[in-house]
This record gives structure tokens, C-alpha cells and sequence, in this order.
């Protein structure tokens, strides 16, 4: 079995400060290459924390993080944010969108700190843009757009940089009934075409499209649908 | 997904990070402008001050070179007893002999006589006019001209005939020169020939009523000594030099030091000099533009950063390092700041030009004007945007996501 994705092991987060605060309180877990997982919870449940985690912007308290095999305890702030530009892909409820720059630039921008050049930006930029069917509105400012859009804008933009995983936020937070689930299609489709997508949402109906479907509840896993299923692997 | 070794941070391009640090002063282009614009006045009167001050003295220096710098002017000075020393009859024609010396004119002060506009004017109000003697090429040789009709001529020189300096023509009212007009001096009727130019190297002879000498004797009881002797040199710094240390010996060989010699241009440069004296106090008004312009732009880029906290998340998110969110805030407080300086140098420019193109004179830019103008809105840029790129810097991701 190849290395997972993602790999967090016994990770504790505890925010300091009267009182301190225990976000994460022995959270293992492993994404394989591929896999679209749905994490569910109440607010203050440690989701958000989980993402940080997941995604290299935080460190844990206790416990091992690894992404693409790689721990992030030992890392410093340029290998971390190494790790951010080249394996991880962003997708954040309030989108982060700038107006001053067309829908073609901001997800270009996806590119900037890879090191790519502009014209390759541009194109990788395009191909992201067909990828969630919004070749046709490069051009666009991002005010032009519909919400689910938008979304799908913030969505291109994590994947230009072809992430090994894309970490996504809340994506359907903002949207109405029928766009946030066109906008999990869209995830879905990017699932079967190779991408590893976990998606962070407290809407149950969003997450139970997910294959896979983690709930957690006071910072620990409370149920993990690939722990029971695993007997029955390869049913569909 | 087996890999465990990242790829080598990339620098950004020069072109990004230009196109970065332009996105806060291309999003929010009024108040940009307005954080600036202490800069562009500070840096506008620097260059305007120093930009002002050269073109003034590159229009005095024009007009000093076309008065020519060749004038040496030979007076009378005092005696071993303190009083006033004569230049011997004979001095004009000595110095006429020194190799390098193209002209020779000289004046004699005509004492205890007064010149008036007519007989009615009451004799104590002189006006400060002087009657002097004068050989009939001095308005040429003292770097003056003829304004209204002409100046003594080898005929009008023994008549009782007048011509008058700019002042006192000015000083008496009279501005043009009618047929038969006449002015009163030494108790007679002198008619008047002409009105010279303001002679800026010889102001004696502006204040002066001038009569030929032959004239003078005749009718004003002169004695005929010349006061002052003005002396062309051949038109180079070098023979002007020779000229000038032989010139005493050559007026009064038995007394040299009883005479004076000068160089009229070099008081002129001189004066031009001292006239910078003033700058200083707009240098300092410009200084504290500067440094009011500099809290603008630091106070501006502390709110950007606040403002700007999730576009920091977002950019770190995407993989921006610290280095990377403080170069860009940097950057755009530099730019900020330059842009300010380049519209003062403008402004500072566009002023001089004008104020210099309506008094004549050339424009002169000094390159330490605007390189230095540049140079302090750099600096300034730098120091302002320091500390707020630094906060940029120190906020941690998730810190910045957070706080929607």
C-alpha cells in the first residue's frame, strides 16, 4: 500500500490562554490518494483546527502530522510554505476572491508562489477554468459572477497547481440548496479524475454524497465510515 | 504520492512582485494619492528651492559672461595719509600700452558741481547725482549702451552737452531725450544727447550726469584727473590675470599703492553666492514635508496590513513565505513613496521652469535635486513601510484566516 496523502497520528491541539483550549484531542486518521472524504461536526467541534492541521498552516500540540509522507513538526516557515505551494490546495468559505483581478487572473494567482512563469500560469490557470467549466468567463470580474460561481472560481484555483490534496472549507457554506450540491458534482467529478479532496462541511445531506465521511465531535473522531466499511471494500 | 522531498522555494520575479506591490496603490489609487502627496510637496520644494537657486545664478552668470568678465576698473585709492589719492593725467595712456589691453576709458568726478533738472529745482536736492568727465567710448568699454538718443562724440564733447546714467535720468524724470532739452549744472545750461543702460558693472556710472572732459575743464573748472579708469582685457581668464597684476604699476608708477584695481564680474559672482543664503529655510520647510509625508505612508501601510489580513492568510495560504509578505509590503510603501517623489520632482520641475522661463532665465535641474529627491523618497518608503511589513509578516496563517 502506497503512503497516504495525509496522515495525521494521535494529534492533540491545544490552544493556550485562560483557559487553554483542547481543539484536537488524539485525532489519527489517513487519506489515501484519491479519496474524497466528508468531515462533519457542530461548530466548535475542532473541524476548522483539523484543516489548519491537514493543510500546514498550524502545527499540533502533541502527535504527528505528515503530509505526502512528510512531518511538519521538523519543518520551518519556508519548507512549510513549500509544502503549501507544491501539495496542498486551498478552498476557503469566503472564497478570498479579488475584485481588481479577472476570474483568469485569480486563479493564476493559485500559481504565484510556485515559482511558475506568468504564460504557464496563465495556461495552467485556463485548463483549471475548463476543469470546472468556467473557460467560457476567464475574462470575468469575479462581481460578475453567481455565488456557486464563485465557488467555482476558489475551486480552480486550488487545483491549478495539480495539489496532492485540496482542503476545502465549508464550500457550500455561502450557496443555496441546488448550487451547493452542483458544486459537490463538480468535486465528486474531480474525485474520479484522481484528486484527493476533503471537504470540511456541518451540512449532512452535502456530506453523505461523500464516499467517505468522518464526524468528529469535542476534537475526537466519533465515526470514521472507512474503519466500517474497510470489510466490505470494493462493493461498488 | 511517495514523494518526501519539496521542490526548492522559488523566488518571485521581479515582475511580480512589482505587480504586487502595486495592488494596493492600484486598488485604492485616492488614497494612495493623498498618503503621497506629503511627499510630493516635500520633494516638489526641495527641487523647486535648489532647481530655483541654479537657475537664478545660471542667469546671473549669462548675464555676468555677456557683460564680460575682461572689465578691470583702475580707481584713485588713499594716499600714505589717508586722504584721497590721485591717478596721474597720464594713467589712461600708460595702461593703453600694456600688451593684452583691447580699451581704455576712463571718468573724472567733477567736484563741488551738481546737476538738476532745471534752474527751478532748490540746490540742496542733489539726488545723489554725480557730474563726472568721460571719454567718448566708455559705454562700451564699461559694458553699457546708449537707451535714447547718443552719447558724446568728439564734437559734443567741448560743447555743454550732457548725457545721463540710468539712474539719474531716473532720479530727475526723464525717460526720453526731446530736441533741445536741457538740464542745469555748474550754474549753465547743459543740453541733453542721451540716456545710457543700466551698466551692471559700473553702477558709478548709472548715478552719474556725463560731460566731455575737454567740456568739463572748460566750463566746470575740472582738473582734468581721471577718478575711474576702465580697462578691456583680451577676452581670456589668463591675459585678464596679467593685465590685472600689472595694472597699478602701469597708472601710478611712483605710488602703485595708491591705486585700486578691481574685477567688477567677480563681485557680481559673488553676490550671486550669497543670494543662496536663503535657501536653507526652504531646504528645512521641505525637510518637514518629507517627514510628515513619511508618518502618512507609515500610518496608511498599519491600516493596509489590518485591512489586508486575510489577503496575508490567503497568500500564505497559497504558499507565500514570511519573506515574501514583507517584501510586498515593503515594496508597496517604496512604491508608494516614489511615487510620490516623481510626481513632486514634477511639480518642483514644472515650477522652476515656468518662474525661470518669465524672468529669461535658462532651466537648471541639478542632478543632486532630483536624484536626491528620488533617493530620500526611497529611503523614506523603506522606513515607513518597515514596521507595518514586518507586523505583515509576523501574522501567523491561520491568525489572518481567522479573523473575517
Amino acid at each position: 500500500m502506497s503512503t497516504p496523502v495525509l496522515e495525521l497520528e494521535n494529534v492533540t491541539k491545544v490552544y493556550p490562554g485562560p483557559p487553554p483550549v483542547r481543539a484536537l484531542d488524539g485525532v489519527s486518521l489517513a487519506v489515501a490518494a484519491g479519496e474524497l472524504v466528508a468531515v462533519t461536526g457542530p461548530s466548535g467541534s475542532g473541524k476548522t483546527t483539523l484543516l489548519h492541521l491537514a493543510g500546514a498552516l498550524d502545527k499540533p500540540t502533541g502527535g504527528s502530522v505528515r503530509i505526502t509522507g512528510l512531518d511538519i513538526a521538523g519543518l520551518g516557515d519556508k519548507a512549510l510554505s513549500r509544502l503549501r505551494a507544491a501539495r496542498i490546495g486551498f478552498v476557503f468559505q469566503q472564497l478570498f476572491l479579488a475584485e481588481h483581478q479577472t476570474v483568469l487572473g485569480n486563479v493564476a494567482d493559485g500559481l504565484l508562489y510556485a515559482g511558475v512563469r506568468l504564460a504557464e500560469r496563465r495556461e495552467r490557470a485556463m485548463e483549471a477554468l475548463a476543469a470546472v467549466g468556467l473557460a467560457g468567463r476567464a475574462r470575468a470580474r469575479p462581481t460578475q459572477l453567481s455565488g456557486g460561481q464563485r465557488q467555482r472560481v476558489a475551486i480552480a484555483r486550488a487545483l491549478a497547481d495539480r495539489p496532492a490534496v485540496v482542503l476545502a472549507d465549508e464550500p457550500t457554506g455561502n450557496l443555496d440548496q441546488a448550487t451547493g450540491h452542483a458544486v459537490l458534482d463538480l468535486l465528486e467529478e474531480l474525485s474520479q479524475a484522481g484528486t484527493t479532496i476533503v471537504v470540511i462541511t456541518h451540512d449532512r445531506s452535502i456530506a453523505g454524497r461523500a464516499r467517505r465521511q468522518i464526524h468528529i465531535l469535542d476534537g475526537r473522531i466519533t465515526a470514521d465510515t472507512a474503519v466500517m466499511a474497510s470489510a466490505g471494500e470494493g462493493t461498488r | 504520492m511517495t514523494t518526501t522531498s519539496l521542490p526548492h522555494t522559488r523566488r518571485l520575479r521581479a515582475g511580480d512582485m512589482a505587480r504586487l506591490a502595486a495592488t494596493g496603490v492600484r486598488t485604492r489609487k485616492l488614497r494612495a494619492a493623498l498618503s503621497a502627496l506629503g511627499i510630493t510637496i516635500g520633494v516638489a520644494a526641495i527641487v523647486a528651492v535648489l532647481g530655483l537657486s541654479a537657475s537664478s545664478a545660471a542667469g546671473l552668470n549669462a548675464e555676468i559672461a555677456a557683460l564680460g568678465t575682461n572689465l578691470l576698473t583702475v580707481t584713485s585709492g588713499q594716499n600714505l595719509s589717508g586722504g584721497t589719492a590721485e591717478l596721474p593725467g597720464t594713467a589712461p595712456a600708460m595702461i593703453a600700452q600694456l600688451p593684452g589691453v583691447t580699451a581704455v576709458q576712463d571718468t573724472g568726478t567733477v567736484s563741488n558741481v551738481n546737476a538738476y533738472h532745471s534752474n527751478l529745482v532748490p540746490s540742496v536736492d542733489t539726488s545723489g547725482i554725480d557730474v563726472k568727465a568721460a571719454t567718448t567710448g566708455l559705454p562700451a568699454a564699461a559694458g553699457t549702451s546708449v537707451a535714447r538718443g547718443q552719447f558724446l562724440n568728439a564734437a559734443t564733447a567741448r560743447e555743454p552737452v550732457a548725457v545721463l546714467g540710468a539712474a539719474a535720468a531716473q532720479r530727475m524724470g526723464i525717460d526720453r531725450v526731446w530736441a533741445g532739452e536741457r538740464i542745469w549744472a555748474g550754474g549753465m545750461w547743459f543740453y541733453l544727447a542721451g540716456i545710457l543702460n543700466p551698466a551692471p558693472l559700473a553702477p558709478e556710472i548709472d548715478s552719474a550726469v556725463l560731460v566731455g572732459f575737454p567740456a568739463a575743464q572748460r566750463y566746470l573748472h575740472f582738473d582734468g584727473h581721471p577718478s575711474e579708469i576702465y580697462v578691456r582685457a583680451q577676452d581670456n581668464q589668463a591675459t585678464t590675470t596679467a593685465v590685472d597684476n600689472l595694472l597699478a604699476a602701469q597708472a601710478n608708477p611712483q605710488n602703485p599703492s595708491e591705486v585700486d584695481v578691481s574685477q567688477p564680474s567677480a563681485a557680481l559672482v559673488a553676490q550671486a553666492e550669497a543670494k543662496g543664503a536663503f535657501d536653507t529655510l526652504f531646504l528645512g520647510l521641505g525637510a518637514v514635508a518629507l517627514l510628515v509625508g513619511a508618518i502618512g505612508v507609515a500610518n496608511i501601510m498599519v491600516i493596509a496590513v489590518l485591512e489586508r489580513r486575510s489577503e496575508i492568510g490567503l497568500r500564505r495560504a497559497l504558499g507565500a513565505t514570511k519573506g515574501q509578505i514583507r517584501l510586498q509590503f515593503l515594496s508597496e510603501a517604496i512604491l508608494l513613496s516614489l511615487a510620490g517623489g516623481a510626481a513632486g520632482i514634477a511639480a518642483g520641475a514644472a515650477s522652476t521652469a515656468s518662474y525661470a522661463h518669465a524672468k529669461g532665465w535658462a532651466v537648471v535641474i541639478p542632478a543632486q535635486a532630483w536624484a536626491g529627491g528620488l533617493a530620500a523618497a526611497i529611503a523614506i518608503g523603506a522606513i515607513a513601510g518597515l514596521l507595518p511589513a514586518l507586523r505583515a509578516a509576523r501574522m501567523s496563517p491561520t491568525q489572518a484566516l481567522w479573523s473575517i
